[in-house]
């Protein structure tokens, strides 16, 4: 908190503490349903205004003859007492959008990267990006109707998902089904912070 | 502050311009929450129609800047200088996102999420 300030707005000393959980995956793959399906509001959406170059930038007017992008990125919230809130922020579908997902999983508790087993190869890009970056992460197989009932390991075989990265199915207009996504994605980040503080090197998330 | 005296000392602050600015004064995570006293949403009324109406949203419950954004309809960046100045101002008060380092604390919010979620 930032004392000197809320002094002088005249806050209420208790800190808030807000943790988020990021939820990627390719184009359609059921992220705002799934966010939708256990946020105590209806999922909204900001935009930030992209140059091509990749940068974030404020004012698309400041940059004449440069073109800008709108990268949405929808989310929701869970408060869980006075002084806890969890966020989950869906990722923009589109790959292109990759420096978007750096801000996003910054800070972040872990990822869920949700799968269409209709479509297993979108799920190529999100599940690289993740495997090089410091985040536990696991992988939610959404069981789309009529969707090829693939066996969870042929699956992690045909995705080469590593042995360590949990793998579940879920409905994501499911609730319950959802709960247990992100009940997965915490215990598995308390295992894997549990395995650094083992190794000896306290890695910092995101 | 704090009591309600006449607000209308504080306009000596100077307005606060963002428009062709594009750094804020600090970087604030996304999930971050802000929250405004009464008077501080007395003060910003005199701060601009955005910056009064951020910290109206932010008097009730604390609301992270991408909730402020979303529900002002402005882009991140926009969001990010404006509520930026505002806790330089002390319109608002930031709160802590997720703590990044330090085994015991880090533990400790995993195991408060997690029990939160189980109770949903
Ligand atoms: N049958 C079924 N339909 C689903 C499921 N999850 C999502 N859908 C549907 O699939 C469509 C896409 O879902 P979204 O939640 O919008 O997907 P998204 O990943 O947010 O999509 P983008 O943001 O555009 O990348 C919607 O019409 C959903 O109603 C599921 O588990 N089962
Ligand atoms: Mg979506």
């Amino acid at each position: 908190m930032d004392f000197a300030s809320s002094k002088r707005a005249g806050a209420q000393p208790k800190e808030i503490t807000s943790a988020k959980i990021v939820v990627a995956g390719g184009f359609g793959v059921g992220k705002t349903t799934l966010v939708g399906a256990v946020s105590e509001i209806e999922p909204l959406t900001t935009e930030a205004v992209m140059t091509s170059a990749g940068q974030g930038i404020d004012d698309a007017s400041k940059v004449p003859g440069k073109e800008t992008t709108t990268v949405a990125m929808d989310f929701g919230r869970i408060t869980m007492a006075d002084d806890l809130i969890l966020y989950l922020f869906g990722t923009p579908g589109q790959t292109r959008f990759w420096f978007m997902w750096d801000e996003l999983i910054r800070g972040a508790v872990g990822a869920a990267v949700l799968v269409d087993t209709r479509r297993i190869s979108d799920a190529f890009a999100p599940l690289d990006y993740f495997e090089n970056r410091h985040l536990p992460y696991l992988v939610a197989l959404n069981c789309f109707d009529g969707a090829p009932r693939y066996e969870p390991e042929e699956v992690r075989e045909a995705l080469a998902i590593s042995p360590n990265v949990p793998l579940i199915l879920t409905d994501a207009r499911n609730r319950e089904s959802v709960k247990q996504v992100l009940v997965g994605v915490v215990e598995h980040a308390m295992r894997t912070l549990v395995a650094e503080q083992g190794r000896g090197f306290p890695a910092p998330v995101g | 502050m704090g009591q309600p005296n006449d607000p209308r000392g504080n306009l000596v602050r100077p307005y606060a311009v963002t428009r062709g600015r594009t750094e804020p004064r600090r970087d604030i995570p996304i999930e971050a929450v802000l929250v405004a006293s009464q008077a501080a949403v007395q003060e910003a009324r005199f701060a601009g129609h955005d910056k009064y109406r951020i910290a109206v949203l932010c008097e009730p419950r604390a609301q992270s800047l991408a909730e402020i954004a979303a529900y002002s309809r402005l882009p991140l960046g926009v969001a990010r200088v404006l509520v930026a100045d505002m806790v330089a101002d002390g319109m608002l008060s930031l709160h802590s996102a997720a703590p990044k380092e330090g085994f015991t604390e880090r533990m400790d919010l995993l195991e408060r999420v997690l029990s939160g979620l189980r109770k949903l």
